[in-house]
């Protein structure tokens, strides 16, 4: 059955389909609702709830839990995310599998409280110290905040990594239709987990590895997982990019956006098309180059000054010209705005 | 069996060889002289007379004793630097019959992690901390920590620790005993063989608490440091017996079974709360047939903060929902609870919606003045405006634009409650749009207002609105560049 609720709600509901039964947190605008709802709903099936003194503290929560092997979750935004860098490096140094989601609003610094995509490099370039990757998934409706939380939970557990639901102020606020159903979540063995029993008695969850060669041979084996996840767990989504003369680039609610563009650039014969990536770290890179070389030109549209275009450029490697056009300070660009932008870029091309 | 086991051997907490260790190193990585091993060895051996060694978890710091995983044979987990605590709880919390123990040097735990041993403590987790205060920062050679005594040299406070710029040193077994939470608190001190035992008995204790769910136990070590302090080993214990428990008096500081009431929210299914139910989802060719009576809108809906604009918008998106339209509904949202300005944008639309954010309304229902002329030169050609006043402000025109004055909110008044003028509009809309079935709209009121007596308001204000513009039709009415109300 059809439900209307808000991304953020959704994000709840389906981390508890998926098993987790673990939240740590603290609460920010416009993540709020996640802490709320899942301390509201967490505990009636049997889970914990906590409010942490600080986001330091909650990220640090979660380390524990996750190396308890527990399934477990923490949201935040902005200000709250560069405090949970820290723990983040640690738990992917330990290779610990967890769910973080940042609804992203306003900066740097305290900013605004209105939506941007601005934290796309602390998320998906690591933001932390040393040497690792975050998995990152880029929700664009209410339905892919639930379907893509599942997702990264299976992911983390698959990889022993932190996973991101990279989001932002408007799908989290938003409200749509939601399916959700009773799935068979995958479960993954943790035999690693230190859960205090006789099972478990010799394991070890740490980060710390002193001897060069040691480290090194960590950071190898890290970087080798990173390598399979990027082999097997792209995921991009196009929109009449088959003939398009112009791609149109975008992730999370600027794909919505630039769909609604595309509806009005072919309605007045600009054969234009969209590349959104789905998974922001590992990113669609050769699916994107291939995309790219069927046309004239590519536009990058975010809303930050340019993080993600960093990441088109490099797919791309020259082969055509990439634009960018971003809007910050929770300014989101309308369809005729970035119709505007288009025909003049367009017209610039030809 | 008397109260203390006298062990001739080590205990089996300990591995037997240290393989976690660099080969090259054939003593335990402590210097001469310090504390640590004292400590750890009391912990391993209480562990071993309690029979916890399987269920225990150390948690190890960042400082000296981050590498206490060499030695202790049993579950390890090391933290970030003082964050033991936060870690320590999440691991109680995930396995309630393990035995967590956080050890802290001093660095870590009254510094750095200052938040985290208060919280933890505040919140009376279930766990053990032995904090080891040695008056110095030991592993990173000797700078000055916030148990450094006044006057006392160290790297960074190379005159003496001086008040006036560092601050006095940090008395936190006495700290966290003004707390309600704690079960229990001591501070004992690895200075000769009888505070050893004193040492050795408040560990047990502390470990016991946890054992039988007490709540949180701290035991403040008081350690030799010989290394750092520039002392042979025999004079840093006298040392420490000596100058550092005159700063940092010993005894026990709390000791009550903490009294924390325990409250269980119900418990329920999966399915029932995250809002499962067996009724499956309609088929597309379902959903198709339903929403073909059902007309596609784009509507921004503004007015103050407590005129019930976002509620509003929920209910006709919910409406659609139930139509089996694709429905989306954004909110504005700010810092301001009442009395600001909130404007929502809901879509009703056959197809997958692109753009969930509407900068060219079909409709606008502006619940005030300020927001008619904020969002009426964005409405679509041809759109509606829905006011909410008899008669539009003088001097505004709008064109190209069906205008529909209803003074909502004085209809609501005269029903009882100016809570129930969004319904109002809602009746308006319905009537003027005819964009959704009246069976569905009554029905959505029905499941949302729980209360009857709202809904019972609702349902005149619904159709209050509905007579107000079916009264006022004006057959073959034109509209002008000022747009004309009904």
């Amino acid at each position: 059955m059809r439900q209307l609720c808000k991304g953020n709600v959704a994000v709840v509901k389906a981390a508890i389909l998926a098993g987790c039964r673990s939240y740590y947190g603290y609460p920010i605008t416009p993540a709020s609702e996640i802490a709320e709802y899942s301390a509201l709903l967490i505990p009636q099936v049997g889970g914990t709830f906590l409010q942490a003194e600080s986001e330091v503290s909650a990220i640090n929560m979660v380390y524990g839990a996750a190396a308890a092997g527990k399934r477990v979750m923490t949201a935040s935004s902005g200000p709250g995310v560069s405090l949970m860098q820290e723990g983040i490096s640690y738990l992917a140094g330990a290779e610990l599998p967890c769910v973080i989601v940042d609804v992203v609003r306003g900066g740097p610094g305290l900013g605004n409280i209105a939506p941007e995509q601005s934290d796309y490099f602390c998320a998906v370039k690591g933001g932390g110290h040393g040497c690792y990757r975050n998995i990152v998934l880029a929700p664009a409706s209410v339905q892919e905040m639930a379907d893509l939380t599942v997702l990264a939970f299976e992911l983390a557990d698959k990889y022993r990594n932190p996973a991101f639901l990279l989001t932002d102020g408007f799908v989290g606020q938003m409200m749509e239709p939601l399916e959700l159903e009773v799935k068979d979540v995958k479960e993954y063995e943790k035999a690693w987990a230190v859960r205090g029993t006789a099972e478990t008695r010799q394991n070890f969850v740490s980060s710390i590895q002193l001897e060069p060669d040691a480290l090194e041979a960590h950071v190898r084996k890290l970087e080798a997982k990173y390598k399979a996840c990027e082999a097997a767990e792209i995921r991009y989504e196009t929109y009449m990019a088959e003939d398009a003369d112009v791609l149109l680039v975008g992730y999370g609610i600027v794909s919505r956006i630039l769909r609604s563009t595309i509806d009005q650039a072919r309605a007045q014969g600009l054969k234009v098309g969209l590349f959104r990536p789905i998974t922001l770290w590992p990113y669609p890179s050769k699916a994107l180059a291939e995309a790219a070389s069927k046309c004239q030109k590519v536009m990058v549209v975010e809303l930050s000054t340019g993080q993600m275009v960093e990441d088109v450029r490099l797919a791309v490697n020259g082969a055509v010209p990439v634009e960018f056009y971003g809007r910050v300070g929770g300014n989101v660009p309308s369809v005729e705005e970035i119709y505007a932008e288009l025909c003049s870029r367009v017209a610039a091309m030809v | 069996m008397s109260e203390f086991q006298i062990l001739h051997e080590k205990s089996p907490v300990f591995y037997d060889v240290y393989e976690r260790k660099s080969e090259m190193q054939h003593q335990t990585h402590y210097c001469p002289g310090c504390g640590h091993g004292v400590a750890h060895k009391l912990i391993a051996e209480a562990l071993a007379e309690l029979g916890l060694q399987d269920r225990a978890i150390v948690v190890s710091p960042v400082g000296c004793s981050v590498f206490a995983y060499y030695y202790f044979d049993t579950g390890n987990v090391q933290a970030a630097h003082g964050r033991a605590p936060a870690a320590a709880t999440a691991l109680k919390r995930s396995n309630p019959e393990s035995i967590v123990i956080s050890y802290q040097g001093d660095g870590d735990l009254a510094a750095i992690g200052t938040a985290e041993i208060v919280h933890a403590a505040n919140r009376g987790e279930n766990i053990c901390v032995f904090f080891v205060n040695n008056s110095i920062y030991g592993m990173t050679g000797g700078q000055m920590a916030p148990t450094t005594l006044v006057g006392q040299v160290s790297t960074t406070t190379p005159w003496g620790r001086r008040a006036n710029n560092e601050g006095f040193p940090l008395h936190v077994s006495e700290m966290l005993a003004t707390l309600e939470a704690p079960a229990y608190i001591e501070r004992v001190a690895l200075s000769n063989a009888k505070n050893v035992m004193k040492a050795r008995k408040a560990i047990r204790k502390a470990l016991e608490n946890q054992k039988n769910g007490n709540g949180f136990s701290l035991v403040e070590i008081l350690s030799p440091c010989p290394t750092i302090l520039k002392m042979d080993p025999v004079v840093t214990r006298h040392w420490v017996d000596e100058t550092l428990t005159a700063a940092f008096p010993l005894g026990v500081y709390r000791d009550k079974k903490a009294e924390i009431p325990v409250v269980l929210p119900p418990q329920k299914s999966v399915e029932a709360v995250v809002g499962i139910s067996a009724k499956p989802a309609a088929t597309l060719e379902e959903r198709a047939a339903r929403h073909a009576h059902t007309r596609e809108l784009s509507i921004k809906i503004a007015g103050f903060g407590g005129q019930g604009v976002l509620l509003l918008g929920q209910l006709i998106a919910e409406m659609g929902l139930r139509e089996h339209m694709e429905v989306s509904w954004l909110p504005s949202y700010g810092p301001e609870m009442r009395s600001g300005s909130a404007h929502c944008h809901v879509n009703l639309s056959h197809e997958r919606i692109g753009s969930p954010l509407i900068t060219r309304p079909q409709v606008i229902m502006a619940m005030n003045e300020i927001s008619l002329r904020k969002f009426a030169s964005t409405l679509a050609p041809g759109g509606l405006i829905i006011y909410n006043r008899d008669k539009l402000p003088e001097g505004f025109t709008a064109e190209n634009a069906r205008i529909v004055c209803v003074p909502a909110s004085e209809i609501a008044d005269g029903l009882g409650s100016a809570k129930v003028a969004n319904v109002v509009m809602l009746g308006a809309l319905l009537e003027e749009t005819e964009c959704l079935p009246p069976e569905t709209v009554v029905q959505v009121l029905k499941d949302t207002v729980r209360n009857e007596k709202m809904l019972a308001l609702d349902m005149k204000a619904l159709e209050a609105g509905r007579m107000y513009v079916h009264s006022k039709v004006q057959v073959g009415a034109v509209s002008g560049p000022d747009g004309f109300s009904y």
